[in-house]
């Protein structure tokens, strides 16, 4: 984020500004049809009113009702109250819990983003460093199994891998919790397990489920452009001049699969966040994720519909981001535009 | 794969045609891939097991009738406590056979899985070639769709379905519908790639001298889709359906183990590796570890050879 505001500053041509808008434009024209989605499973699933009064109500009251929710007032009025209420976040009241929906995402929300977080950097760090090893000795015996497990690993469904380290881990070895968070420790509205060891332990077999699939892919990534770059010219020139192979690997190999490693690592970030759905439903981690679950089986269409706006905002802000830090990080991109005139 | 042509052909005789098959580039490459043969004869093997599971299985499972509450957590190869029936996998906390309920479950699980590809191909097909053939406004709508769908997990719009279904389908009828709804949910979660990749393929046919031929006799549009470009288009189809098939019997398992697919009455691979989860720390592994070694095989013996059939069908990439 921050080296696309540096570099939006010093190049400010034409054509990076039209990119930009054009990026912009494309992220509001997506939420507002994911809106649309989620205003009509508010709107058209079951009946708003029934939800809300009771059995002796009369029909005068449930006429009153709907004119005061305004489900009197014309779609496009509807669908713009819709928007302009999920915008200060507000999703009405839980069916099922009898809270409101805002409330409930923001007591679940630090268990998810802390452990998607976590996830992503297990899968970034690892990812990277067994990418690099398997690229260097890529005919050692260890890369190769590195690899063959990796490929059995991702024909697993998540759901099974974690139920395997619960069993590992939890059960034949007892090291770790199999559920839950552990303690937490509250710092203003937002709850954290990385301040206690119960916290931390906890998250250990979580972060490794999520993390693995984005871990085998960061890694197959990262050897593939490594072997790729150490096959070009600028490669054999370096070596030509003597340069040390550790430097040709770490400088020039290296840095050059930043770019693609940061697009993924990126759009991966909103896989994350869904796929911690099953995650968080084998180790009963009380996230968004397990939240959602509860509202598909109890039918609780507020939930549903703000979980759908949050999961698209983080797509579609991860998205946007990762559009603009490619223009940043890539500068054969920037002078691509029609703008420019060399 | 060839383009029709309308001449009378001699009779082929099947033996003729058995040659033609062995002597195939497909075939050949079959015979040299000791990978994908393991893999074929594993997915048949699942796939008779469960078709046959009438016939095959000692136990009707889900038939409480024929359990027998004696015989509950018999471990895997000794006889149970009731009946003095020997169980080859064992028996769970009701004393059903393991085996059985396996063979029942991976039915329910290709069932699943067979029908929700076959939902999204029709679907994805179709609006592939719309757009492909059609274009303009219709082709921008249906891909930009896509493209937005492709961007989310397909288990998350499966699940997002699935309530909506729900919220929809009144609470009486939610048990007998839950296994259509599944497969549509499923279905309806990954149609868009194989609308994407028919619809390049369409507009690289539709501009080719057949089809142009074909407009000037004035053949209908749809005809035209249907009969001379849709042969031409099916080979990538085949192979993301059978990599999808993989991947739809596991979506199929994490909506079950979740607890939003199949109902408990007509249990599926992932419903019994749920009930099966309960006895991790009380020692009955096998309750959980067979239906759990049943799905992986499944899927990967698939996944495997859907890599083959991709490798075999293009021949840039060998």
């Amino acid at each position: 984020m921050l080296l696309f505001i540096i570099d939006f500053r010093v190049n400010r041509s034409p054509f990076m500004i039209a990119y930009v808008v054009k990026s912009l434009a494309q992220a509001v024209l997506v939420m507002l049809a994911v809106a649309l989605v989620a205003f009509s499973m508010f709107r058209f699933i079951g009946d708003p009113v029934s939800n809300l009064v009771g059995q002796e109500a009369t029909l005068q009251d449930r006429e009153e009702l709907a004119r005061d929710l305004g489900l009197m007032d014309p779609f496009p009025v509807q669908f713009a109250r819709f928007v302009s209420n999920a915008a200060q976040l507000q999703f009405g009241v839980s069916y099922r819990q009898g809270r409101p929906v805002a409330d409930l995402l923001a007591e679940r929300l630090p268990a998810t983003v802390e452990l998607a977080l976590l996830s992503a950097l297990f899968a970034l760090v690892v990812g990277i460093a067994l990418g690099v090893y398997t690229a260097i000795y890529r005919n050692g015996l260890l890369s190769h199994m590195i690899l063959s497990v990796s490929l059995i690993g991702v024909s697993l469904p998540t759901f099974l891998i974690g139920i395997g380290l619960i069993w590992l881990f939890a059960v034949e070895l007892r090291w770790l919790p199999s559920f839950g968070r552990g303690d937490v420790v509250k710092i203003g509205w937002w709850s954290t397990g990385l301040l206690t060891t119960s916290g931390l332990k906890s998250l250990v077999m979580p972060v490794l489920t999520l993390g693995f699939y984005q871990l085998t892919l960061i890694m197959r990534l990262v050897r593939s452009e490594m072997l790729e770059t150490m096959r070009t010219d600028y490669v054999k020139f370096a070596r030509a001049r003597g340069v040390p192979e550790r430097t040709i690997w770490f400088r020039h190999a290296l840095k050059n699969t930043m770019v693609p490693v940061m697009t993924i690592a990126g759009l991966q970030l909103g896989g994350v966040i869904a796929f911690a759905i099953v995650t968080e439903s084998v180790f009963q981690w009380p996230g968004l994720g397990a939240l959602f679950v509860q509202a598909v089986q109890f039918v609780d269409i507020p939930v549903m519909a703000a979980y759908l706006m949050f999961v698209a905002f983080v797509f579609v802000v991860t998205n946007l981001v990762v559009d603009l830090l490619y223009f940043a990080l890539d500068p054969r991109l920037r002078g691509a535009g029609p703008a420019s005139a060399h | 794969m060839t383009a029709i042509d309308d001449t009378p052909k001699p009779r082929i005789t099947l033996k003729a045609r058995l040659a033609r098959a062995w002597d195939s580039d497909l075939a050949w490459s079959f015979r040299h891939s000791p990978v994908a043969m393991i893999a074929a004869a594993m997915t048949v093997i699942l796939l008779a097991a469960s078709l046959g599971a009438n016939w095959i299985a000692p136990q009707d499972a889900f038939d409480p009738a024929a359990l027998n509450l004696l015989d509950a957590y018999t471990r895997p190869g000794e006889a149970g406590m009731g009946t003095n029936t020997v169980y080859l996998l064992g028996t769970d906390n009701q004393g059903r056979d393991l085996f059985s309920a396996i063979l029942y479950g991976s039915r329910v699980s290709l069932f699943v899985g067979f029908s929700s590809v076959a939902f999204s191909v029709v679907m994805g097909v179709g609006l592939g070639l719309l757009a492909g053939y059609v274009g303009g406004r219709t082709d921008a709508i249906i891909m930009r769709v896509a493209d937005i769908q492709l961007s989310f997990p397909a288990i998350l719009i499966a699940l997002l379905f699935f309530g909506v279904a729900r919220g929809l389908i009144p609470p009486s009828q939610h048990e007998q519908m839950a296994i259509w709804v599944l497969i549509v949910a499923i279905g309806l979660s990954n149609w868009a790639q194989y609308a994407r990749t028919v619809r390049g393929s369409t507009m690289v046919e539709r501009n080719k001298e057949y089809v142009q031929a074909a407009r000037v006799m004035g053949r209908p549009a749809f005809f035209i889709m249907a009969r001379h470009i849709l042969p031409n288009v099916t080979g990538p189809v085949l192979v993301i359906a059978t990599i999808n098939l993989a991947l739809a019997i596991i979506e199929e398992a994490t909506l079950s183990f979740l607890g939003v697919g199949v109902p408990a009455t007509q249990p599926s691979l992932g419903t019994l590796i749920r009930f099966g989860q309960q006895y991790l720390f009380s020692g009955e592994w096998w309750i959980l570890f067979f239906p759990a070694l049943a799905l992986v095989l499944l899927a990967l013996s698939i996944n495997l050879l859907g890599d083959w059939l991709r490798d075999a069908l293009n021949p840039k990439l060998r």
